[in-house]
């Protein structure tokens, strides 16, 4: 029964969208770590920040707790720092709804360094061109970059790997 | 220890408040677009360093400050930033040079907290230590583009290394407060890593065809809440709507 209810518990919350790209899922991001059952019957959350700077670390709070009592849990959300999210934790699943939203999502094993600098190829999402340049290494959110592909000529925003 | 261990991460939650909130004032007013995205990202980061530094310590003190609390309710000697922090911005070149230099020593110093006896600690320096690097990069190519720019570039850029010159020794002299928490592992020795401070400065300055500064006398006093004349002016901006309507929330 528990199990059922923890089961239950983590599709109302995995279900929530990020509020800044609302392609993706908190569970597609892994910013969403864990959901179970306590023993006085609440749903605890395990939610952790991704880049220190986001401001929207509240807010994905506050929907992860809405859309729990809105299944019919009594939720409680516990920020979890450690271990530290880093890029690598977004799903294949997560990857691919970025790319089809006009995100470059990171790069595999993205968390090393020569990823974090650029020092890799990043494919334009529109038309999947290797020939892309670096615009500005911060962009409309503390997570992206922008870019431009030099084949289609599109702008388009990367997922930092941090 | 952990009344000195809260006063010194409340220190250093100062210095990333405070230079966030600095940063922050370029926010509409940058050189050009790119920088004005820039500039309020690493400001952001910053002050979310700050928040989690601020949190952490108000639950070791147990007292029932929180990060706003200690962000907005303190009085001026209350606040334990490094001087070179609160500095006004000056121009771009003497902001970026400031933020090259914070950036790069702050790049150290995470790297010496990820492997810090504290797990919490651990795990803010894990995501901020990637933060910093990014934000030295970004800085130390600023610093060279201007160094070996234009005329009027170049003299800007050895204006700001006169200007900053008296306000790096501070990031070098420990922290009475933080003697436990080093020697229990918790916080790295400060004075340990000026050799790669040092010898990562002189790096891009080479290539920016900078000359080092003269050695000065270090300007001191930040840990201790002395502060130059100008943090009352930004205190005064920063408390504003804490000061005017206490305990208001958004």
């Amino acid at each position: 029964m528990v199990a059922f209810q923890a089961r239950r518990a983590w599709e109302a919350a995995a279900a929530v969208l990020d509020p800044e790209v609302p392609a993706v899922t908190v569970a597609d991001l892994g910013i969403l770590r864990a959901v179970d059952i306590d023993d006085q019957g609440r749903a605890v959350a395990q939610v952790t920040p991704t880049y220190s700077g986001c401001p929207a670390v509240l807010a994905i709070e506050l929907a992860i707790e809405a859309a729990l009592r809105q299944a019919g849990f009594d939720p409680v959300i516990e920020r979890v720092l450690a271990p530290a999210w880093t890029t690598d934790w977004i799903t294949e699943e997560g990857r691919e709804k970025l790319r089809a939203y006009g995100i470059a999502p990171p790069v595999g094993g993205s968390s090393s360094k020569r990823a974090l600098f650029g020092e890799i190829t990043v494919a334009c999402p529109r038309c999947a061109a290797v020939d892309t340049s670096k615009l500005s290494e911060f962009g409309s959110t503390a997570c992206k970059a922008q870019y431009s592909c030099n084949a289609c000529h599109e702008p388009f925003d990367y997922f930092k790997c941090i | 220890m952990s009344t000195a261990l809260v006063a010194a991460l409340i220190g250093l939650a100062d210095d990333h408040l405070i230079l966030g909130h600095r940063l922050s004032e370029w926010c509409g007013h940058a050189p050009m677009l790119e920088e004005d995205l820039a500039m309020p990202n690493i400001a952001l980061d910053l002050i979310g360093q700050a928040r989690g530094l601020y949190t952490y310590a108000g639950e070791l003190e147990g007292a029932g400050r929180d990060e706003d609390t200690l962000a907005f309710g303190r009085l001026e000697r209350a606040y334990r930033n490094l001087l070179i922090c609160e500095l006004p911005n000056g121009d771009f070149a003497q902001t970026m040079l400031r933020q090259f230099y914070f950036a790069t020593f702050m790049h150290l110093f995470w790297q010496k907290v990820e492997c810090s006896t504290d797990t919490t600690l651990a795990a803010i320096a894990a995501k901020a230590v990637k933060e910093a690097q990014y934000h030295r990069r970004h800085c130390a190519e600023w610093v060279i583009r201007l160094g070996d720019g234009t005329d009027e570039s170049a003299v800007r850029m050895h204006e700001a290394v006169t200007l900053l010159a008296p306000y790096t020794g501070e990031f070098f002299i420990a922290d009475p407060e933080a003697g436990g928490a080093v020697a229990a592992g918790v916080l790295p020795q400060i004075q340990t890593l000026q050799p790669a401070w040092q010898a990562d400065v002189e790096q891009v300055f080479a290539a920016a065809k900078l000359a080092l500064p003269q050695a000065v006398y270090a300007q001191k006093g930040g840990r201790r809440g002395l502060h130059t004349e100008a943090m009352g002016h930004l205190l005064a901006q920063l408390q504003f709507m804490q000061r005017s309507f206490p305990d208001m929330t958004w």
